[in-house]
Parts: C-alpha cells; structure tokens; sequence
C-alpha cells in the first residue's frame, strides 16, 4: 500500500509573530511540522507497518520545509518530494492543492493522508481540494482505519460526541483527526537512515501547474478585542489574592 | 445579488448554526441589497423546508432524493451543484459544521470556484464584500475577498452570528420549491454506515458550575496534580484543551471544544490556554472566564474577564493557598 503524507512546515507554537502585510516576517522565528499532520504521517507509518508499500512524505514551501521533510524521514517515510516554492504563503487553498495534486498525479498511490487543518492558515481545505482535484473519494476528520478487501472501513468524528462509520475505496483521500494516535519521536538510527533516503525537488514550472487565485488575503491583524479583560498585576501570590477578591465579590461565583 | 444558504439537518433535526448562517445572509442582505434563498438537503424533509419558509427567506429550495437520506460527501456536491446551476446565486453560503467541511471546499472547486471557509465576521467596502476570518490559531484575523466572478462560497463559524436576530418572514411564508435532482447510486463512492456515541462518560462538564481547563501550558502530565490541587480547593471539575486529552494526560470526556464538550459553567478558569478558535466555542458562553498564560497577547485574553498575565506553574500554588484561606 504506497500512502502519500501531504505535511506542511508552520511557525513554531511559541514562536513572536511580527505581521508583514498579508504573511508573517519569516526571519528569526523557529519553524516546525504542522502537528496535525504529524498525526497523518503517523498513521501513514503504522499502515505500512501493517500492510507494507511505501510513505512519500510531499511538502510545498521554500527551502527550509526540507528540514520537516528530514523529519518525517527520520520517523520512517521512505522518500520526500519538495515543491519548491517562495511564494506559497499567497497561494488559496485551491491554488495550493492544484500545485499538491500535479505532484501527486504522477505517483502511484493508494492512499493520500493529510492532517485536518495547519496551524497558520488554518484553512482546513486541502484534504478535500486533492479529492476534487484528483477525481477520488475522501472522508475527513478520521479517527480510525482498518484496511481490509482493497477497501477501507473509517471511523468519523461527527460534532458533539458523535461518530460515524463509514466504508471508503481505495484509492482515496483522507484527512486526519489530530489525537488518532500517539505519534511517535524520531530515533537516532532512523536519523541516521534519513541522511540516505532520497528527496526529489520540483517545482510549478517542472510540474506544469498553473493557478489562478480565487481569493485574496488582503491583510492580517491583531484581533480587536470584544470584551474588556480586567488584568491583575502583581506578584503571583499578589494577583492570586486579587483574583480570589475579584471571584467572590465582584463576580459573585465561588 | 442573490444569496443562498444552505442549511443543514441530519435525521430531521436542523443543525442550529444553520440558523446562525440565515443571520449572517440578513446582514449581508441588508448591507448589500440581496434577495435571500435557502436549501434543505436530505429525503423526507418536506416538514423542514415549511419550517425554513417561515424564516426570513424569499424563497425556499428543497432538494430531495433517496440518495441524499444519509450524508456523503458525493452526493451532496452533485446535489448542490446542480441547485447552483439553477439557482445561480452570486453568494453560496453555509454553517462552518465538520459536514460542511467535508463537501463544501469540492462543492466549491467542481464549479471552479474557491471557497472561503470558517468566517467570524464580514465587511462591506463600497461594492466589495470582505470576509473576515482567524489565522494563526486565533492569533491574528485576516481580511479576505474574492478574486474572479460569482458565485462566491462562504462558511461562518458558530457562533459568530445570534440565531435569535433572524426574522421571520415578512409575508408569513415563502414559497418552497422543490428541486429535482439527478443521482446515481454509482455516483456515491463512500458508503455511511452507522452513526454512534462513544460509551458515556461519568463525568457531565456541562453541569459543573466551577471549571478549571488546562492547556499546553501545562507542559507534562506530572504537573496535572498542582491544577487539580487547585480545582479541589476551588471544588471545580478538571477539564483539558484538545491537545492534553490527545495526548492522553486526561481521557477525552474532559475535553472542551468543537470536538468535545461544550460548557457555561459560572466560572471557568483556563491555565496556559492560548484560546484557539476550536477550544473557545466549548468555553465562551461561561458566566465569568478567568485566562492564566504568560502570553499577554494569548487569544484567550480577548474574551477573558480577569486575566493574570504570569507562568501558570507560579499562579497555581499561590491561587490555591489563597482559595483554602478564603473557605
């Protein structure tokens, strides 16, 4: 079963965000995979462990997403492809999974993974978009997978506690559910093992892909606030008592 | 400009958000002088599509087959799309709920069209439309438009308008019309079995007035202890973020959030919570909300009544000896 892990690389969680127009200055700020899809590539891992084949870890973005696609060898992927790409933070989602899917469309694959939605932009599209673009069937927001007969039997997480099951063809396009599996540390002799496993570098050009955008982000900026956060200063002992001050007499609920 | 929602049920139960989205179509109406249209999707609906036409609507589509009784993503986006052909509504909008996720983005796309998805809000500048949404996890928001010509495909997230602002409908009712729709079983590739709950839990979050939520903050599952110490001198219940409960540090019951409970207790308390967008839909209708992180510019912040901007692991001891001095 040859899985492809769509992965992309995203500022660090604590990473200081300085806006520069519609992106964010990229420079002196620590980059990292998109946890979300540290999940697809886990259970990409664990399938092949299963099943055998092998996982193509694909990610869009300028040089330094290569540092993630290393990664996601180190855990176990086989190969990597990179997508080439400065200007990828001004691409829609459409734009984006077009560019994704040229790549994908010249691999022989069974199954494409891509995590539930990245951490930047947050757009949650992708998984879907490679399914249109790709003519395959998809599901999304899977909590499970049990591969059986060529055919896949899913795990849904619907809202509000609920779930569904659901039977999927393969091939196909699933996004995965962050909290699916524990995902696993890379080890030092799968770090070793990474150095001589291959990445192929393309690019829209080489890919033949051209997008037209559907949409624009016109700018990004600190939420204005709605509600008015009364701050308690103070040492923490200080602000502890103000706060405890605050809750019985002023909001009257402990 | 013709507007149309599209609502959503599932086993004759409207999904309430969808209410929500007819709010948000009344605002852009208003603001932009446009007709309101909505659909209802599924089989036996006709009770559904009388009830949306009470609404504030010009007219209602009720798009019926036996093959969109349960929901797939296949039949949902050859159902629509023919409606849209029809239709031709120059703004297609919808609920941001995990069904509209899993079709809307190819509904979208077989149209060639780009759908922006998740909206808290929207301007109107003159004759365009811009759409506002969160990035960064809620860290920042972004102005979005459109690109290229109608229609125009927009989700709104829960919560971001008031379901209760939608009017009813000026002439008591508006014509529904039913849609015919061509659909194959070939066309539908995944096949929807049964839906469930996962065995209920033994705690109910939704009925504890006092709750303290812990977030990444936390950093590992030995510190747990120093919150639960302070929900016990508060006699709060423990709840978790998404991401304690993925990685196991509290069982998944204990979560808040769009994908776990959602919660008004009195007051909730939230340590080292940045408030990302997914874990405040859980935890925003709470009476008093209280935000611990050491991220002054933390989200959390921004619907916080009080906040301490201080390391967590600091604030907790000393809020919880200051908790058992004031018993």
């Amino acid at each position: 079963m040859n899985i492809l892990v769509c992965i992309k690389q995203v500022p660090a969680k604590d990473a200081p965000l300085a806006i520069a127009g519609n992106w964010i200055k990229e420079a002196d700020i620590g980059f990292e995979m998109n946890e979300p899809d540290s999940y697809a590539l886990e259970e990409a891992l664990r399938l092949k462990e299963k099943h055998g084949g092998e996982v193509i870890a694909l990610s869009l973005g300028p040089e330094r997403v290569k540092q993630t696609i290393k990664e996601a060898l180190a855990k176990g992927a086989d190969r990597g492809i990179h997508i080439a790409d400065d200007n990828f933070a001004q691409l829609d989602p459409l734009g984006a999974a077009k560019v994704l899917a040229a790549a994908i469309g010249k691999e022989k694959i069974d199954l494409v993974l891509t995590g539930l939605q990245s951490d930047d932009h947050g757009f949650g599209q992708t998984g879907v978009l490679l399914a249109a673009l790709l003519n395959l069937p998809h599901a999304t927001i899977i909590m499970q997978i049990d591969v059986q007969d060529g055919k896949m039997k899913l795990k849904r997480e619907l809202e509000a506690g609920w779930f569904q099951w659901m039977e999927c063809p393969l091939p196909a396009v699933l996004s995965i559910q962050s909290g699916i599996n524990k995902v696993r540390y890379a080890t030092l002799k799968g770090i070793m093992a990474a150095k001589k496993k291959e990445i192929a570098t393309v690019t829209r050009e080489s890919l033949g892909v051209t997008v037209e955008p559907t949409q624009k982000i016109e700018k990004i900026y600190i939420p204005v606030k709605t509600k008015k956060t009364e701050f308690l200063t103070g040492t923490p002992k200080e602000a502890a008592a103000k706060l405890v001050e605050k809750l019985k007499f002023e909001a009257r609920v402990i | 400009m013709k507007i149309l929602v599209i609502t959503e049920q599932r086993q004759g139960k409207w999904n309430n958000t969808s209410f929500e989205t007819l709010v948000a179509a009344q605002q852009i109406a208003a603001a932009a002088t446009a007709t309101i249209t909505a659909a209802v999707v599924g089989k036996s609906i006709s009770a559904l599509a009388d009830e949306l036409a009470t609404k504030n609507v010009a007219e209602v589509f009720k798009v019926e087959h036996d093959l969109l009784d349960a929901y797939t993503p296949d039949g949902y986006c050859l159902a629509l799309k023919q409606l849209i052909e029809a239709a031709k509504p120059e703004i297609v909008l919808f609920p941001h709920t995990y069904q509209v996720r899993d079709f809307a983005p190819k509904l979208a796309a077989s149209l060639g069209k780009g759908m922006i998805g998740d909206c808290v809000g929207f301007r109107s500048e003159g004759a365009k439309l811009v759409f506002v949404r969160q990035m960064f996890q809620g860290k920042t928001a972004a102005d979005v438009t459109f690109i290229g010509a109608a229609p125009w495909f927009v989700s709104f997230q829960s919560g971001a308008f008031r379901a209760d602002q939608l009017a009813a409908n000026a002439g008591g009712k508006a014509p529904v019309h039913p849609v015919a729709v061509n659909l194959s079983a070939a066309d539908i590739r995944t096949k929807p079995l049964e839906l469930f709950k996962e065995a209920k839990s033994a705690v109910d979050l939704t009925q504890a007035p006092l709750i303290v939520s812990i977030g990444r903050g936390i950093k590992a599952p030995e510190n747990i202890a120093q919150a639960e110490a302070l929900a016990k001198a508060m006699g709060a219940e423990i709840a978790a973020s998404r991401p304690i409960c993925d990685e196991g540090w509290l069982p998944m019951e204990r979560q808040i959030g769009s994908s776990g409970q959602t919660v008004a207790p009195k007051l909730y308390l939230a340590l080292g919570i940045s408030g990302a967008i997914q874990h405040v839909v859980g935890m925003k209708g709470a009476r008093t909300i209280v935000a611990v992180n050491k991220d002054q510019n933390a989200p959390i912040f921004e619907i916080a009544d009080y906040g301490i901007v201080a390391d967590i692991f600091e604030v907790m001891p000393a809020l919880t000896e200051e908790l058992q001095k004031a018993k």
